[in-house]
């Protein structure tokens, strides 16, 4: 390994280099004190060169898998990944039909992508996610709390109240058609536990939506149950202010690195919305999602909500492990739901 | 008034800076040399490229923007407190009644506070006189139901007619407006200011802001806001035309906690409006575009359309009006027929009717002109209020007919 990959100051890596140690190899068995003689620089800026150097180019390293065909990176097999795959929770959309294509629900561990026309029912769908990441264990949930991003002041607070009464009423019905032999049950919830469970950020500019995502991190560690962060929306901010589009690619793809690993990291879902555009593509003008064809790279799933015919309808655009698909859903007063459903049909957990 | 200051205060966090946040002093140091004085100076640069520009390691980097980060993001609060609240502090936790009953059940109490509602429309359909109605009503005393607040009228076309406010006042509440001096001191709530170039609206904006605060303003009316600014932004465009107004407007109605009507233009419906994406084409649905005659869309494009939380759209339909909620996160889409009257604007029927599909967004256009106040000038008690002599013009560019009634 080199020393120019190591992730260090400009001036450091030039000194090193023209003080004859090109490899980390050469570094692994120098005291500090020599170091610094040799650079010309403090023992404690030396101290620290060593670290890194240590910490990169290191054969010991504990690999949890089992077999680590590479030295010196953290690595996963394929297999140990299926297991994590197969037990990550999914958060359900209230919708049958959608969780259905989207293999049980939106994934935990993920960041996944959610555009549409203005009033196609973005917002409706962040709320909902929002309020059934909460649903308790016992009904198939997540018990988890929520992270609400609002970039351009559409949470409207009476709606987050209808959504969560109306979930409050259907977990009981599930009680009383499903848990009929069993003693009865009492849901205790009320709305307002649900309100509470909500984390509201209201963020005005790019500046404050970079700063929130970077806070995240922290703030992520010290509330441990939150399993969701929804941002409404990504493209507020990005899309005026905006005369250097390089910056702003920089920037968007600082920021869904930053995401990606805290869905990791934490094993929560990112849920990102997102506005459309339109593009002239094969002679005539479409409509896309927002922000460009590298964001378009950004995130790993993609749904793009759409209207086709008399329905709103979800299409899984992009997914490494789900296969493309459509299907209609409904914006009621109660939320999300299936687009004919007359029965009192409970979602099944 | 101290909590609209802290909200003031909020804003300028972006531009916090970097000296005052308590970073260690060798760090704040480097930072200021390198002229990265404020948060957003930091925040839009890459760690790696901080790393290149201030000369320090990746660890001390990330430790800075991650206390940068943590003091510029602003507070947060949870969804039951920002409730709380609303319902603690604000007129009906935020909404202003239209009085229209049917309207405002939709609409969870009314027009809401913070965010911009959208009114679009055909030409004389009656968006002026929702707006005039809204207006009084805002500046009606709180034991009647308002807002017992100024209003800023800013009126692009001309259009803001007093008289008209005033017949309306008397005829919806006439047990205030028969008190001496009442009409006067509701109109003199209402501020109208008539801007005749773009550059004049945006010095209008400017003003505004800066004297929300001091006034007692309850209810800001844009009307129209295509008048003055040129340009839908379609296609092309990558720097909308509108954006600087839009994000303004916005942040305004949100700082500021009140509500925000502005009014739309419509044009008809180009070749070149999309309506599919890539993934759609192959399936042959493009029944959208054909199934109403004189079809129309809203003027100032797809960013606009994202930017406004409540569109109601107002159109005529085989001669009956219609003002549907074509986009809101609170209601579903419901159409009620409405009429223009004396006092305003009133619905037929409370009752709406609840819409599918392309019928939610599409705004049907025979234009019907209509300004017709004789009913009222039988009144005695109010003919002091009401012009001498009044026309009557109906037509409808369908059937090309005319009708002209004086009286």
């Amino acid at each position: 390994m080199e020393v120019s990959s190591l992730p260090i100051s400009a001036s450091h890596r030039a000194k090193l280099i023209s003080a004859g140690y090109i490899s980390i190899s050469s570094l692994s068995s120098i005291s500090p004190a020599h170091l610094a003689r040799d650079l010309g620089i403090s023992e404690n800026e030396a101290t620290g060169i060593l670290k890194v150097a240590s910490q990169r180019g290191g054969p010991e390293r504990t690999i949890p898998s089992h077999h680590s065909i590479v030295d010196g990176l953290r690595a996963q097999t394929a297999w140990d990944m299926l297991h994590e795959e197969e037990s990550c929770r999914r958060i359900t959309t209230s919708c049958a039909d959608l969780d259905d294509i989207l293999g049980g629900g939106i994934s935990c561990k993920e960041v996944t992508e959610i555009g549409g026309v203005p009033g196609i029912g973005k917002t409706q769908l962040g709320i909902q996610l929002a309020i059934n990441v909460q649903i308790p264990l016992e009904y198939g949930g997540l018990a988890g709390k929520a992270v609400y991003i609002d970039t351009e002041g559409s949470f409207m607070v009476e709606r987050v109240q209808q959504v969560a009464e109306a979930c409050i009423k259907d977990m009981q019905e599930y009680d009383s058609f499903l848990r009929k032999d069993l003693p009865a049950r009492q849901v205790n919830l009320q709305a307002n536990d649900f309100l509470a469970n909500i984390y509201y950020f209201r963020i005005c500019s790019y500046t404050e939506q970079i700063a929130v995502i970077n806070y995240l991190e922290k703030f992520i560690s010290e509330h441990k149950d939150i399993k969701v962060v929804i941002v409404d929306s990504i493209t507020f901010h990005f899309r005026q202010d905006f005369d250097d589009m390089a910056l702003r690619t920089r920037l968007l793809g600082g920021m869904a690195l930053k995401l990606m690993k805290l869905a990791k990291k934490f094993t929560l879902a990112v849920i990102l919305l997102n506005q459309v555009t339109t593009k002239y593509s094969g002679g005539s003008f479409q409509l896309t999602l927002a922000l460009g064809d590298s964001w378009s790279h950004a995130c790993t799933n993609r749904i793009i909500l759409y209207w086709n015919g008399n329905g709103r309808y979800a299409h899984i655009d992009k997914s490494p492990s789900i296969r493309s698909a459509s299907a209609p859903y409904a914006v009621t007063g109660r939320g999300i739901r299936n687009l004919a459903s007359n029965c009192k049909r409970v979602k099944l957990m | 008034m101290r909590k609209s200051v802290n909200r003031v205060w909020r804003r300028v966090m972006a531009n916090k800076l970097i000296s005052e946040m308590g970073l260690p002093k060798s760090i704040a140091n480097i930072f200021a040399a390198r002229n990265i004085h404020t948060a957003k100076d930091a925040l839009s640069l890459t760690e790696f490229e901080l790393m290149e520009l201030l000369d320090v390691g990746l660890a001390e980097v990330t430790t800075a923007v991650s206390s940068i980060s943590e003091i510029s993001c602003p507070p947060y609060q949870t969804a039951l407190s920002l409730l709380e609240q609303r319902m603690h502090n604000e007129h009906l936790a935020g909404h202003l009644p239209t009085r229209l009953k049917g309207l405002d059940a939709a609409l969870c109490g009314g027009i809401p506070f913070g965010v911009i509602t959208e009114l679009v429309g055909p030409a004389g359909i009656g968006k002026t006189q929702f707006c005039l109605k809204l207006s009084l009503l805002a500046s009606l005393p709180s034991s009647h139901g308002g807002l017992d607040g100024h209003v800023v009228y800013v009126d692009t076309e001309s259009k803001f007619s007093s008289r008209r406010m005033i017949e309306i006042g008397v005829n919806s509440f006439p047990e205030i407006f028969q008190i001496e001096g009442m009409a006067q001191q509701m109109a003199g709530r209402i501020l109208v200011l008539q801007p005749t170039t773009p550059t004049e609206f945006s010095e209008c904006l400017q003003k505004i802001k800066d004297s929300l605060l001091q006034h007692h303003v309850k209810l800001l009316v844009i009307d129209s806001m295509a008048a003055l600014v040129s340009g839908d932004g379609q296609g092309q465009c990558r720097q909308h035309p509108l954006g600087w107004h839009m994000t303004f407007i916005k942040s305004l109605a949100e700082f500021s906690r009140i509500p925000v009507v502005v009014t739309n233009q419509v044009r008809s419906h180009s070749g070149d409006d999309p309506f599919h994406y890539s993934f759609q084409d192959s399936r042959q649905n493009l029944d959208f575009p054909t199934t109403f005659d004189s079809h129309l869309v809203a003027a100032l494009g797809i960013p606009w359309a994202h930017a406004v939380s409540i569109r109601l759209v107002l159109e005529s339909k085989s001669g009956q009006r219609f003002i549907k909620v074509a986009k809101s996160s609170m209601s579903p889409p419901v159409a009620f027929t409405f009429a223009i009257s004396a006092s305003g604007i009133s619905l037929l029927h409370d009752d709406g009717i609840e819409m599918t599909g392309p019928e939610i967004n599409a705004i049907c256009g025979q234009v019907l002109k209509h300004f017709n106040v004789a009913s009222s000038i039988n009144d005695a008690h109010n003919i002091k209020y009401f012009r001498d002599f009044e026309v009557t013009v109906v037509y409808s560019i369908k059937n090309w007919s005319f009708r002209v009634v004086c009286g």
